[in-house]
């Protein structure tokens, strides 16, 4: 990686999901690409899921990062494939997930049996889902049956 | 533009209309839904049906040789252009209504990207996939609700019966392959829809079984969606959804 790329990138780990802003958009796994050629940068993303409304803030935050270190021409373009799986997930974004109050995903890809979903409070696995969505598409609403508290799980995609 | 490049462009757009069709009708559930947790439920499907029906309609764009953007396909065409399945265009209902129809088109939906992945376009297998791992858990949302409905009590059971005998016979359209895409299928850009019935067939009888509901007879059909013929309903919702842009026109967030 040369220098300017290793530059950008450090400056693409400083932004953040606007709706889980423990999370940086690299620890998603959103990033897929980052491509400069003397001061244009072309960053590639893939969107979490389909209709995420926060897709056109991340864009527009890639944007205004880079352009307040200086890069004017910043393209933003989205690619489908591979789709994003929350098995791109850094280990490290799944620690702060967890301290945030949001169970990380567990096992891997979706499609298959869920298993030790952990109550994110007080690590019990005695937990109940609620609802199949919570605040946004990518997390569902469960409870823990120990401590009684509602949580957050980031859902198997 | 060649021949087949329009039939390609006119696929994707139908394939847009589905997805953004129902995603509209989906949304209408928002502050309307039997209880919090479902109200958000129903919305964030919309949201994946709408952010689905943009990925459609910009590949669309890309086809274009008019110059349309994916709001253009989205706010500027009547009804007579639009080109979704009916079943997608009918009004939510009860909650009976709105689930029976969601099972339908998730059991299609299925089916159809599953093979869509493997299409020879690029663009478009790559949106299959996208969209493929969403229908999954939208299949297993509503298929457990229609179980726990069906095998509820005496007025759920009757409401979810009365919605799929009145829902069933949208189904076959569906499985209707128009000409073109009988084209577009010889190039393996098209899925055979065609061939889909009896897979599709098989996963409902199961479901509904466990649900203990009756199989509807399969005798009536009707159609039209592809062709551009809808019922009454496409056009007042299309009034509504529409209507920033008819009275503001190019007025942008």
């Amino acid at each position: 990686m040369d220098h300017e790329t290793e530059r950008v990138n450090e400056l693409l780990s400083t932004v953040v999901d606007p709706e889980i802003p423990v999370l940086t958009l690299a620890d998603l796994g959103v990033i897929r690409e980052v491509h400069c050629d003397k001061g244009s940068v072309q960053v590639t993303i893939t969107p979490t899921y389909a209709g995420c409304p926060a897709m056109h803030a991340m864009r527009a935050d890639i944007e205004s990062t880079l352009a307040k270190a200086g890069y004017r021409d910043v393209t933003v373009r989205q690619s489908l494939s591979p789709a994003w799986t929350t098995d791109w997930m850094s280990e490290d974004g799944r620690k702060k997930l967890r301290d945030y109050g949001i169970a990380p995903p567990a096992g891997t890809s979706c499609g298959k049996t869920i298993e030790r979903i952990e109550c994110p409070q007080c690590s019990s696995e005695d937990v109940k889902q609620i609802s199949e969505f919570g605040s946004t598409a990518c997390k569902a609403l469960y409870q823990c049956r120990d401590c009684l508290e509602p949580f957050d799980y980031f859902k198997c995609l | 533009m060649p021949d087949l490049q329009q039939k390609l462009l006119n696929y994707c757009i139908a394939l847009g209309d589905d997805s953004l069709v129902l995603g509209h009708r989906l949304s209408e559930w928002c502050s309307n839904g039997p209880f919090l947790e479902e109200d958000l439920a129903l919305t964030n499907v919309a949201l994946d049906f709408i952010g689905r029906a943009r990925f459609f309609y910009s590949y669309a764009a890309e086809l274009d040789s008019k110059g349309r953007s994916e709001d253009d396909f989205a706010y500027l065409r009547d009804c007579r252009d639009y080109r979704n399945f009916l079943i997608n265009e009918l009004p939510n209902g009860d909650f009976a209504f709105t689930m029976a129809r969601q099972l339908m088109v998730d059991t299609y939906d299925m089916l159809f990207y599953q093979r869509l992945q493997h299409s020879s376009d690029a663009t478009l297998a790559s949106i299959a996939c996208k969209a493929i791992k969403e229908s999954r858990y939208h299949l297993r949302r509503s298929r457990d609700w229609i179980v726990r409905l069906g095998d509820g009590t005496d007025e759920s059971h009757t409401r979810s019966q009365n919605a799929f005998n009145e829902l069933w016979g949208y189904a076959n359209e569906m499985f209707d392959m128009p000409d073109d895409e009988v084209q577009l299928l010889d190039t393996g850009i098209a899925v055979n829809r065609a061939a889909l019935r009896q897979d599709w067939d098989h996963a409902m009888t199961e479901v509904l079984e466990e649900a203990t509901l009756e199989v509807p007879a399969n005798d009536w059909a009707i159609g039209g969606g592809r062709q551009g013929m809808h019922s009454e309903h496409l056009g007042f919702m299309l009034a509504e959804m529409q209507f920033l842009q008819r009275s503001y026109p190019g007025l942008q967030w």
